[in-house]
């Protein structure tokens, strides 16, 4: 059984046909990239699978489990995380606080206990700090813990939100375009941030991307998207000849 | 996961009270404590008006500045207390702490009834609700007859505490001071906790917040109705002071001061909002001098205040 099963999703914003009929899936401890032209409906599938769009129809299955139409916290808490195209930090909190917020779904002390001060609430905060770190020492920011998560710099807020979603420990992760602004260097230590986060913790990685050079490099299977239908799939040399792929790309030869 | 968490050094929890808050604190409660030795009746009435603003403004913070909820109907939850210890109390005889309980359950239930259906909205959208509600509110006392009309409840209960009756100024004085220590606790105690800190990420970014496993109405609901549970309690002991109380004591003037006094001193920091409610109490007292100009000094006050300090006088300097 595979960890993530799409099946004939559908998705439309009045007579806008967002996703027709899109069916795939992810198998456990994959790596695999969704690609396609601006447009394509890349996003939206993202934002179906999290919750923050309801789809017209069509299943969603996490590890067997439906989540089709869930709210957004009950999918983050059934083990899907995922970072946002526009970097959504929290930036007037400190970069610990950002990757503490990750383990709010898999802690449970309310305002009574916090108010009380019971030694549990109190073992459970040093929990979600001690998870908060580990995973800024992943990505190589505990370092920076105490300062103003808008004053990292660009890459490094990037990191920051794979940290914080690494911090809701998910089976599955989605990252929406992270190599977006990021520079050559940048982009290589991206490619081994994301083999390690397979390699040593073992989540499952769905990547949108544009640059083909990354998602060629790092996915296992890609996915390929035009006009809200899936056109393709397969491993990237595969879909690299696909003729359908290069019309979508690059147009038909007349 | 947690085999391989190791606690770093970094990763002790800060203590309940910074360091360099802690004599400056200590100061300002000393200073607090001696005050009826030395002022007259006068000066500690103004005092104690301070202090339930500072209760009433760090419950309102609860609110606006930790969740990011506009609330322009704060002083419906302050009513609530207020009458139901002055109805508990004045016509079924209860004692008057049997009666706070009482008055935090009907906060919560009067929270739920308002927030449950409403927090799913936008900002913008719930402050027309909230002024709605804070008006129903005051309008209902107006004319029921167990709330005494427009004319209001006289004969509220004097509480006894150990058989010791609070009556004079100053034992109202400390009442209050020792119900704003415990307000400043409790926020001191929520804002680091794992709730406190999922309120600032709903404010801070909903969609981020919701995308990371926060259930955005369950939290907003909980601010809401905290704040309203910390209303309830000073309207309690505001109605035992004051032994009679009238809908217009919970006008839509008095939520907008509440209000003041958060934006003024600093949304979201305790000492700002401390600041701010004391200045709140205190502005018209002190500009007693100016006779009829004083809405006048007042207003161009506050807007200086806006202009040359807009995130409050005392700022939400984090981390």
């Amino acid at each position: 059984m595979a960890l993530l099963e799409v099946s004939n999703l559908r998705l439309g914003f009045g007579g806008l046909k967002v996703l027709q009929d899109v069916s795939f899936s992810v198998e456990k401890g994959a790596i695999n990239s969704l690609i396609g032209p601006n447009g394509a409906g890349k996003t939206s599938l993202f934002n179906c699978l999290t919750g923050f769009y309801k789809p017209k129809g069509g299943s969603i299955r996490l590890a067997g489990r439906p989540i089709t139409g869930l709210p957004p916290h009950r999918i983050t808490a059934l083990g899907l995380a995922r970072t946002f195209q526009n970097i959504r930090l929290f930036k007037e909190m400190s970069v610990l606080e950002n990757a503490m917020s990750g383990q709010h779904c898999r802690s449970r002390h309310g305002i009574v206990s916090a108010l009380l001060h019971l030694p549990s609430q109190r073992r459970e905060e040093e929990t979600i700090r001690a998870v908060g770190m580990r995973w800024l020492e992943f990505v190589g920011l505990h370092e920076q813990a105490h300062r103003l998560a808008g004053g990292l710099s660009y890459g490094d807020q990037r990191r920051l939100e794979l940290a914080r979603a690494l911090a809701s420990t998910p089976e599955l992760i989605l990252l929406d375009e992270p190599a977006a602004g990021l520079n050559e260097r940048e982009k290589l230590d991206l490619v081994y941030l994301i083999r390690r986060i397979r390699d040593e913790t073992g989540v499952t990685v769905l990547l949108i991307e544009h640059d083909m050079g990354l998602v060629m490099q790092v996915s296992e299977k890609i996915v390929v998207f035009d006009y809200g239908q899936k056109i393709a799939d397969g491993p990237p040399e595969a879909v690299r000849a696909d003729p359908r792929v290069i019309e979508a790309y690059l147009g038909t030869e007349e | 996961m947690s085999e391989g968490v190791r606690i770093l050094p970094a990763a002790a929890q800060p203590p309940l009270l910074r360091r360099s808050l802690l004599l400056p604190g200590l100061a300002v409660l000393a200073c607090a404590l001696v005050l009826p030795q030395f002022a007259n009746a006068y000066v500690i009435e103004v005092a104690t008006t301070a202090l339930l603003y500072v209760v009433l403004c760090l419950g309102l913070n609860i609110v606006v500045g930790y969740a990011g909820l506009l609330d322009l109907g704060y002083a419906a939850f302050f009513a609530v207390g207020a009458y139901t210890t002055g109805i508990l109390t004045a016509e079924f005889g209860f004692n008057f702490w049997l009666s706070i309980p009482v008055s935090m359950a009907a906060a919560c239930a009067a929270g739920i009834i308002i927030g449950a259906p409403t927090l799913r909205l936008r900002s913008d959208y719930l402050a027309i609700v909230t002024l709605g509600f804070g008006e129903i509110v005051r309008i209902i006392a107006r004319n029921l007859d167990i709330t005494g009309g427009a004319s209001g409840l006289v004969g509220i209960e004097r509480p006894e505490i150990f058989g010791f009756k609070l009556m004079q100024v100053q034992h109202f004085y400390y009442a209050f001071l020792v119900l704003a220590l415990l307000t400043i606790f409790v926020c001191l105690s929520v804002e680091r906790s794992r709730m406190g800190r999922a309120w600032f990420y709903v404010r801070y970014d909903e969609d981020a917040a919701a995308g990371i496993g926060i259930n955005r109405v369950s939290a907003k609901l909980q601010a809401y109705m905290m704040g309203a549970v910390i209303a309830s309690v000073a309207g309690c002991l505001y109605a035992a002071k004051m032994t009679a109380i009238s809908p217009e004591s919970f006008t839509f003037n008095q939520s907008l001061l509440i209000l003041l006094g958060v934006v003024l001193g600093g949304m979201g920091r305790i000492p700002g909002v401390i600041l701010g409610a004391i200045l709140v109490a205190l502005l018209p007292e002190v500009l007693r001098g100016v006779g009829t100009y004083r809405p006048l000094v007042t207003a161009v006050a506050l807007l200086a205040i806006m202009l040359f300090r807009p995130n409050g006088l005392w700022p939400d300097r984090r981390a």
